[in-house]
């Protein structure tokens, strides 16, 4: 299985880099800037929609012959996604990386813009899209590549934008002595050490990438109905017809498509991506990879990789950009003018963007709506703290008896990867048939659907922190006969805390999103609220009320954040300085 | 004893081991790396049960770690997320003390060592040394009546590791430790005599005892003294006879008999043969001089020694080796020259080289997977050996260019010269 080191790679991308301090103006600029935006669009889109957006109306099968075929129309989807998501990287990352004005700019707009809760605003990019090609299914299938884009490129950059920052001093050294053109550099110096970690950020993206391609595909705003041919639709359509054989059908072809793509895409691409790790230490285990391991030794595909190879080469050794100086100097003088200028302008856009959006805001929105959003947004905020705390009080324990197991981690691990991958919204009908049949609450009994999908990253990072854990200390601990209690609070626990606090980002993360879906949900014609904000934005979807889904969807990207930057980013920067040792 | 991997069939680590760890005695155990000292450290700890056999301790069969004992380890082993003062009072987790007490235990363990007014810091404040006397406040805190020690200076550098044996020394020179028996396991030879009482020398795959040497100078011990010198070179001896012994073995056996190559990066051996035939030794030298010397741990020495002789580049006559005539020409040739020497010799006296080239040689395609080698090496090699066997037979092939190797793909394949 992984290693612990992988692992790293992922809390690297998580923390966010170097704006680990509280809240600074920058993140309240971009958090204007986002929160505005959303706003704006709002407005926007409604007056796009007034000559009426057609979107085709495909008809869904409901017969599981039709499956593989959705089921194929899915996978490709998700595909798209990846290569936009990649392209995305290369250029964003790159762009924040090599200048310090852009990277002004462009970090803390990411890391806002990696707490908007993607299903919230796909309202708008289903809306947007369709009225950009009227009368034809492109529409619809961009805003489905869309949303899965929005959940997984901002992850990918971070991890990118992270080891192109973290080039070691040596190489780059080495690197500007042969006098490497910017595009030779970042061929092959910069992608080749980014490598593992990219690989392993849009692993990690992937998965939750499903969950959103389900949600994307069926979606209703206003008047605008949009069913694309899919495993989501399919399953809308069961959940219409009160289907259950039809939902275990898709459950069935989903589960088949994730193991497909992890064995033949994922697998083999971190199994290859160990070659660039740049520790040199003999890591403790080593990716493997069968598919990967039956390319390399076919004759065939050898002589077909080194045509590819060679073309590739060629492609990064081109110097492009002629006769380039080497510089020798890393910080070039400030150019305090042009900065100054910069800063302007920056605080200009900034400023009319959030003015503009108060203005539509005004006449669109009371009072009232925003401290009944606020309110929901504490019910759903208190949803989130209580399960990710229930999540934890039960995965703790059985992440860490299994994790210091090898053979049982050897089996646990592949399986709670698979279940973080799988899109819970699939599994939603048998709960809210449950729900129904039983006539329990909804306002209590819908709330686990939210950390139905998300539970499974804090158990399989604390697998991975636990299996990390060193030998030594727990031999010590033996031989020492520490007790109990005390081996559980003084040893394991503090041990495999920054992991914990790894998978509890994510899962809460990805918690507020899955609200959204999981706060209001239909059975046939039955429909089950247990209020909130995601529930407060899925409504306001529904009825096609654009200003209130923005109001929704802004004060959601607020809590979002407040949670981030006040509860996770200090729990893991304390959990960082407490289990260093060097 | 032996001990059943994890992983896979029961594989012995250690055989028909049988020791007894005398009351106001140093016990050293000495051996290469994979003769098994640290398995049998955690078995007497009782961290690992042994697959067959009986550890008793005061007289009662061991079956987990014990009160009375403690282990100091080589990395160790300090909780980055508790004080000097917690790591210390975890060593007295077991024993249910009231706070106040466990607290002035503690801190007199840190006194005791040479800490105090470390008592609040980290570890990642403190330096190697410091860590390593953490370590040993922690083990001794319980007034153990055993005391567990693996390698437990090999991690720090020389001068900081010198002061801490010292240091250690003189408490359990002055008696003033409750400890009755001390087990340290080292690789480090002129340790293992400035320290022990008495040492075993452990024999690899599987690990049993090889010899055992009384060391009876007086505390302090002088280094540089003649039978302080006589006792380090006594050891050696032990060490490199059983070498001579199985190479003795392996010359004698039939040709198709596959023995293991000791692990010996070519580029040390080239070093090696070079400072032998330097003035200052002209081609012959003691092994613990140039160990001295070179600052080469026995267990770098000897695998180096081992290959010079198994190539006919240098005899061994006790501990005094002796560069051939064909060593001496080999250390005065220009590179190219050397490798065709090496290649000869590399194709005459190490049958395994011959063999592989003989199949590169015979295949249509001249590729072979390793597969096929390890499975062939495994009948008769213990499976860690058989890889340390491949892994220096390609180091020393491509050197003498007779055969090639694709680590991802796991092929040999034939080098033309």
């Amino acid at each position: 299985m992984y290693g612990g080191h992988t692992i790293y790679q992922n809390l690297l991308a998580l923390r966010a880099g170097p704006y680990r301090q509280l809240p600074g103006w920058r993140d309240l600029a971009a958090l204007v800037l986002v929160v505005g935006v959303v706003i704006l669009l709002a407005g926007g889109v409604r007056q796009m929609v007034e000559p009426v957006a057609h979107a085709p109306a495909v008809p869904i099968s409901l017969s599981p012959e039709a499956l593989p075929v959705y089921t194929l129309r899915t996978v490709l989807r998700m595909l798209a996604a990846l290569v936009a998501s990649l392209l995305f990287t290369l250029t964003y990352a790159t762009l924040a990386a090599k200048s310090r004005r852009a990277e002004r700019v462009l970090i803390p707009l990411l890391d806002v813009l990696q707490s908007v809760p993607v299903l919230g605003y796909l309202s708008f990019t289903v809306v947007f899209f369709v009225s950009l090609f009227p009368g034809n299914t492109l529409g619809p299938e961009l805003a489905a590549i869309f949303a899965i884009f929005t959940s997984q490129a901002w992850n990918m950059a971070f991890s990118f934008y992270q080891s192109l920052r973290m080039v070691p001093g040596d190489l780059d050294e080495a690197c500007r002595s042969v006098r490497s053109s910017p595009w030779q550099r970042f061929w092959r110096l910069e992608v080749p050490f980014a490598m593992p970690g990219l690989v392993w950020n849009t692993m990690m993206s992937m998965s939750g990438g499903w969950f959103f391609v389900v949600a994307a595909e069926a979606i209703s705003v206003g008047d605008v109905q949009i069913a694309l041919p899919g495993v989501g639709s399919f399953v809308a359509r069961a959940i219409e017809e009160r289907n259950l054989a039809c939902v275990g059908w898709a459950i069935l072809a989903m589960s088949l498509a994730i193991i497909v793509y992890d064995q033949l895409l994922f697998r083999p691409l971190v199994a290859w991506s160990e070659k660039f790790r740049f520790e040199q230490t003999a890591s403790q285990v080593t990716p493997r990879s069968w598919v990967l391991s039956l390319f390399q030794r076919s004759a065939i595909f050898q002589s077909i990789n080194q045509v590819a190879t060679a073309g590739l080469q060629r492609v990064g050794d081109a110097r492009l950009v002629p006769g380039i100086r080497a510089p020798l100097v890393r910080h070039p003088p400030s150019q305090r003018l042009v900065d100054a200028i910069w800063m302007l302008a920056g605080a200009a856009a900034i400023g009319f963007v959030g003015w503009a959006a108060l203005r539509y805001a005004r006449h669109a929105l009371s009072w009232s709506d925003v401290s009944q959003a606020t309110g929901s947004g504490l019910l759903t905020l208190l949803r989130v703290l209580v399960l990710v705390a229930l999540a934890s009080f039960v995965w703790v324990p059985i992440g860490v008896m299994v994790g210091l197991r090898p053979r049982l981690t050897a089996t646990v691990q592949p399986i709670a990867q698979f279940l973080a991958a799988f899109p819970a919204n699939l599994l939603f009908p048998l709960a809210v048939f449950a729900i129904v049949k039983f006539q329990l609450a909804p306002a209590v009994w819908l709330s686990p659907l939210m950390i139905l999908g998300t539970q499974w990253y804090i158990l399989f990072n604390i697998i991975a922190g636990a299996s990390a854990f060193p030998s030594d200390l727990r031999e010590a601990a033996a031989s020492f006969r520490v007790r109990s209690l005390h081996w559980w609070w003084q040893v394991i626990l503090p041990g495999i805390f920054p992991y914990f606090v790894t998978g509890a980002i994510t899962a809460s993360g990805g918690a507020w999103n899955a609200s959204v879906v999981s706060e209001t949900v239909n059975w046939g014609s039955t429909t089950l609220n247990g209020g909130g904000l995601g529930a407060y934005i899925t409504q306001m979807t529904r009825a096609g009320d654009y200003p209130r889904i923005a109001l929704g969807v802004a004060i959601m990207s607020v809590y979002v954040v407040a949670m981030n930057r006040l509860l996770w980013r200090p729990l893991y920067a304390f959990a960082e300085r407490h289990t260093r040792l060097g | 004893m032996a001990y059943a991997r994890p992983s896979g069939e029961p594989l012995p680590v250690l055989a028909n081991i049988d020791l007894s760890l005398r009351s106001g005695e140093i016990l050293g155990l000495l051996g290469r790396s994979g003769s098994g000292k640290s398995t049998l450290l955690r078995i007497s700890a009782g961290l690992i049960r042994p697959s067959s056999g009986e550890v008793l301790y005061r007289g009662q069969p061991l079956v987990g770690p014990a009160a009375g004992i403690a282990v100091v380890f080589q990395t160790f082993a300090l909780y980055p997320w508790l004080s000097v003062q917690r790591n210390v009072e975890l060593g007295l987790d077991a024993l249910d003390l009231p706070p106040a007490e466990r607290r002035r235990r503690a801190l007199s363990a840190i006194d005791l060592i040479g800490l105090d007014g470390f008592q609040s810091a980290y570890p990642r404040e403190l330096s190697g040394g410091m860590r390593q006397r953490v370590g040993f406040a922690r083990a001794i805190v319980s007034d153990p009546v055993l005391l567990l020690m693996d390698e437990p200076f090999s991690a720090l550098d020389v001068l900081t590791a010198e002061t801490l044996r010292t240091d250690f020394l003189d408490l359990w020179v002055e008696r003033r430790l409750p400890t009755e028996a001390v087990l340290l396991v080292t690789h480090n030879i002129e340790e293992a005599v400035l320290m022990c009482d008495r040492v075993l020398v452990l024999g690899s795959h599987p690990g049993q005892i090889a010899a055992e040497i009384r060391i009876p100078l007086p505390h302090p011990r002088n280094r540089l003294a003649a039978n302080f010198r006589a006792l380090v070179g006594e050891i050696y001896t032990t060490l490199t006879s059983r070498m001579a012994e199985s190479l003795a073995a392996v010359s004698a056996s039939p040709a198709d008999q596959v023995h293991g190559l000791p692990r010996a990066a070519i580029n040390r051996l080239n070093g090696f043969v070079e400072t032998l035939a330097a003035s200052a030794y002209q081609g012959q030298c003691e092994l613990p001089e140039i160990a001295a010397a070179l600052a080469l741990k026995v267990d770098e020495l000897l695998p180096l020694v081992a290959a010079l002789q198994l190539l006919g580049f240098a005899e061994l006559r006790g501990t005094r080796i002796r560069l051939t005539p064909a060593g001496r020409v080999f250390a005065g040739s220009a590179s190219e020259e050397r490798k065709r020497l090496f290649r000869e010799h590399l194709l005459r006296f190490v049958p395994l080289a011959a063999h592989v080239a003989e199949v590169l040689e015979e295949r249509p395609d001249h590729r072979a997977p390793r597969e096929r080698f390890e499975l062939e090496l495994q009948d008769h090699l213990h499976p860690e050996d058989a890889q340390r066997t491949l892994s220096t037979l390609i180091d020393w092939g491509r050197y003498a260019e007779i055969l090639g190797y694709d680590a991802r793909t796991r092929v040999f394949s034939q080098t033309v010269p």
